[in-house]
């Protein structure tokens, strides 16, 4: 019964950070930035969440909204911050370091902003449905509707997304800009605007990531909060696991991640929480560099 | 050359001097700024070294400066060795840490590395819950004892903590200023410059990178040793995620390739809370806003100055300067 | 005259690589553009379809001004450019980067039409039509790369070294299908080419650029028979 808890658990928190892996190769193949910010965007989108929950008394309202809201401030991110950064600061030794400090100083900014304006209340999300676990012959299971309805969406929405990218011209456009820029733009596509809306698509799906990394927790949303920190590394980790690339591979990092820190905490100790995601990050980087999908020597780029 | 050394080590000399007057005049929280800003220097001194010099970014050094601070205190408490050899400690053992953790950067680059080091910098500290060695939550005292008695009656606490602090930094900043100039610190600006070009010329490029990544980690060790020593303890509250961010926006803002600007970038960081609370009185906002108004001051600053001051006040300045020359000939 | 450059500078950096550069081509005319390396051919191509941006000089594609229009904009005036070393996008399949080609058109309709067209002059693309681009050959990738560009139906097509690196057998072919396909859509043709003698003999004109400048001007078959030419970049 433990190791089903386990799996279920893990499998739960895995598509929370699939989710956030997506978003963070969707940035990276319409920009080449790693974005640290991007666990930021997702806390602000969760208070946007927030305020719609509170407003409008429905969670299935206040998650459009979020990923709404997520979408187009991220979609300014990249018309403002990114564009001056490709302008400004693309050639001498700062060059290679630019767009990870830039994200840095924005995740910086979003945190401090959001505790400026909501740090002082109690900030409070309630499911949809209920957190309390599935009952199996009198035994108590961990997984939960809330937990069940959080993997089916998370599943609808890769489905989605993926019948997009795969089946459509906007799709088409998007992967040609990301893998070819150059040939897109000499195919007749604003390759500016299929960056932005590249980050708008990372900001929805963070949101998404946000809204349910708060209600799968203990549904209290704060800045500093433990929750954002694991998402900030998590997403990143699942996202290298997959190759940085790869959409395919980031819900696959996202999956495994989930799974292995979870069975970490339950068999090994759960003192190991913030440092298991570095060590598994650390074994993956020295057996597999390029990561399960990524191109060989990818990662010098 | 031999004349330039001279005339920096008068500067040196010079400096100590007008520091030492100043320390005299000043009142007790500045003097403990003072040490604060000593601190700073040494830490951003070892981000420059690292991301200026040998173009690896770290996010992790916060975790480093950890590091050293802990087996300092370590070595003070179970071992009772002296003070002096504290320090030394800190620097050897985070130098041990910054040398695996470089042995993993070696293979990686630009996010990667970061996203590595900033995992690290969110991982480690909270493993010194683990061992009770380490004190937990709470940490550990970490005390350099009182002033020595031939200093003065009047010789406080605080300027004893500036004093060493202002010391080692004089020293590290002479120290990393003669490994720039070194054989190795020309090997790592022709690696920064072009990799492949660098490794074609015979330059072994991973040794190299790991021995940056390890001299920078024991600097930082040291700054994470007098960290704590101004603190008092040793605990993983003293090391958050936004110690490294602070350190690479310290290192930003004094020009990441101008060791000698570590001490703009230093000021500033110590300077901002204080500018924040000045602020925040003036527009009468509430707590939430004072405690939150430094850490947004921080991040808006780095980012305004990555994009329009990409190089550095000093840098930008000299290039301005060297303009202006061109355009008279 | 449809297209019309005249004193055309172009810098990289510091480097001029285009100086002062004017020449015209009829419509329905296919011009080759030949000279040695480094003689700047690449780059005028790439100011032609936006993708560099001259410092001096004046653009006019049908008798108005293209100066300064982004390169996506002007495909939908009728400009295509294949790229130079296949332009083609390996990760994606060989029908997807046909799409890609009229992809602005926000046409499925006409976009299939365009592919059967495009099936049909290149019958081996229609064969590997859902292979990925990177599993096809040299010349398939330039079929491919030709065939993208035909998709947004052009009126003046820009041409890259086509023959880079291809087998001799398969470059006479290529050549071959340009000046069919020149012929067939009255396409006005600019041809940038190191395999001076094979783009010269499928050539209306042919123009010859040295160090950023254009040094001759002539019919192509004149420009073949002439010694000096010859000499420097025929061979023989």
């Amino acid at each position: 019964m433990d190791f089903l808890n386990t799996f279920l658990i893990g499998i739960t928190a895995g598509a929370i950070y699939a989710l956030m892996a997506i978003s963070m190769v969707l940035v990276w193949r319409s920009t080449r930035v790693v974005n640290f910010a991007q666990a930021g965007m997702a806390l602000l989108s969760t208070y946007f969440g927030f305020e719609a929950v509170s407003k409008l008394g429905s969670f299935w309202i206040a998650l459009p909204v979020a990923m709404v809201g997520g979408a187009l401030f991220a979609a300014l991110v990249e018309m403002i911050l990114i564009r001056l950064l490709v302008k400004h600061s693309s050639t001498g030794p700062i060059a290679g370091v630019a767009p990870i400090i830039a994200t840095l100083g924005l995740l910086g900014v979003i945190r401090a902003t959001a505790a400026m304006i909501w740090g002082g209340q109690d900030v409070r999300i309630v499911g949809p449905v209920s957190n309390d676990g599935y009952s199996i012959n009198g035994t108590t299971l961990v997984f939960s509707p809330l937990k069940l309805l959080i993997l089916v969406t998370v599943l609808v929405l890769m489905l989605i997304l993926s019948l997009v990218f795969q089946k459509t011209n906007i799709g088409l456009a998007l992967r040609a800009s990301a893998y070819a820029p150059e040939i897109a733009k000499l195919s007749g596509i604003k390759v500016d605007w299929v960056r932005t809306l590249g980050w708008a698509l990372a900001g929805a799906a963070g949101a998404v990531a946000g809204m349910f990394q708060t209600v799968n927790g203990n549904g209290t949303l704060s800045p500093d909060s433990i929750e954002f920190s694991l998402l900030l590394v998590s997403g990143f980790i699942a996202a290298v696991i997959g190759g940085l690339d790869s959409l395919i591979g980031a819900v696959i990092g996202g999956l495994v991640l989930g799974l292995m820190i979870s069975f970490v905490l339950m068999y090994v100790s759960s003192g190991l929480f913030f440092i298991a995601p570095f060590v598994i990050l650390l074994t993956v980087l020295f057996v597999r560099p390029q990561g399960i999908f990524g191109a060989k020597a990818a990662r010098r780029a | 050359m031999h004349k330039k050394q001279t005339r920096d080590i008068l500067l040196f000399i010079l400096g100590g001097v007008v520091l030492y007057f100043l320390s005299g005049m000043v009142d007790e929280l500045r003097v403990y700024q003072g040490a604060s800003i000593a601190v700073y220097v040494i830490a951003i001194s070892s981000i420059i070294l690292l991301t200026g010099y040998s173009g690896q970014v770290s996010l992790g050094h916060g975790a480093l400066m950890a590091v050293g601070a802990y087996a300092a205190a370590v070595a003070r408490i179970e071992l009772h060795v002296p003070i002096i050899l504290c320090f030394a400690i800190a620097v050897l053992a985070a130098a041990i840490g910054g040398a695996l953790l470089g042995a993993a950067a070696a293979r990686l680059s630009g996010p990667y590395l970061a996203g590595t080091t900033l995992a690290l910098a969110i991982g480690l500290p909270s493993l010194a819950n683990q061992f009770s060695l380490l004190g937990g939550e709470q940490g550990l005292l970490f005390d350099v004892g009182f002033p020595p008695l031939s200093l003065g009656a009047d010789f406080t606490q605080y300027k004893w903590f500036f004093w060493i602090a202002a010391l080692a930094a004089l020293i590290s900043m002479w120290v990393i200023k003669n490994i720039l100039s070194s054989r190795y610190g020309r090997t790592w600006r022709a690696i920064r410059g072009n990799e492949v070009a660098a490794q074609l010329s015979g330059i072994n490029i991973a040794r190299s990178k790991i021995l940056a990544f390890t001299i920078s980690a024991g600097i930082a060790g040291l700054a994470g040793a007098l960290l704590s020593m101004t603190i008092g303890t040793v605990s993983p509250s003293a090391f958050p995620l936004a110690l490294s961010f602070s350190l690479l926006t310290g290192a930003v803002l004094s020009g990441i390739t101008t060791l000698g600007g570590a001490m703009i970038g230093a000021v500033v960081l110590v300077a901002i809370p204080e500018v924040a609370d000045a602020v925040a009185n003036r527009i009468g906002s509430s707590e939430r806003v004072t405690t939150n108004l430094p850490g947004l001051l921080v991040s808006a600053l780095l980012i305004l100055t990555v994009l329009f001051v990409p190089n550095g006040p000093v840098e930008q300045h000299r290039a301005r300067k060297a303009r202006k020359l061109t355009l008279k000939k | 005259m449809s297209l019309n450059v005249s004193n055309l500078t172009v810098h990289h950096g510091a480097i001029c690589a285009i100086n002062q550069v004017s020449l015209a081509v009829p419509t329905g005319k296919l011009a080759a553009i030949i000279g040695s390396n480094g003689a700047g051919k690449t780059t005028l191509l790439r100011t032609l379809s936006g993708l560099n941006h001259p410092t001096h000089g004046e653009i006019s594609w049908e008798g108005q001004s293209i100066l300064g229009i982004k390169a996506e904009m002007l495909v939908r005036r009728g400009i295509s450019h294949v790229s130079e070393g296949k332009s083609v996008v390996p990760e994606l399949s060989v029908r997807e980067n046909l799409e890609l080609g009229a992809i602005w058109r926000r046409n499925n309709k006409e976009s299939k039409e365009s592919i059967d067209r495009v099936v049909t002059i290149f019958p081996r693309l229609g064969e590997r039509i859902e292979q990925r681009a990177d599993t096809l050959s040299g010349g398939e990738r330039q079929m491919l790369a030709i065939g993208r560009a035909i998709m947004s139906k052009p009126k003046l097509l820009l041409l890259d070294e086509p023959s880079l690196g291809l087998a001799p057998l398969v470059v006479e072919q290529i050549f071959q299908t340009i000046r069919d396909l020149a012929s067939s859509m009255n396409l006005t043709v600019l041809l940038v080419e190191q395999n001076a003698m094979g783009a010269l003999k499928i050539a209306d004109l042919g123009i010859v650029l040295n160090l950023g400048k254009v040094v001759a001007v002539n019919h192509a078959q004149a420009l073949i028979d002439d010694p000096a030419v010859r000499a420097a970049y025929l061979g023989y």
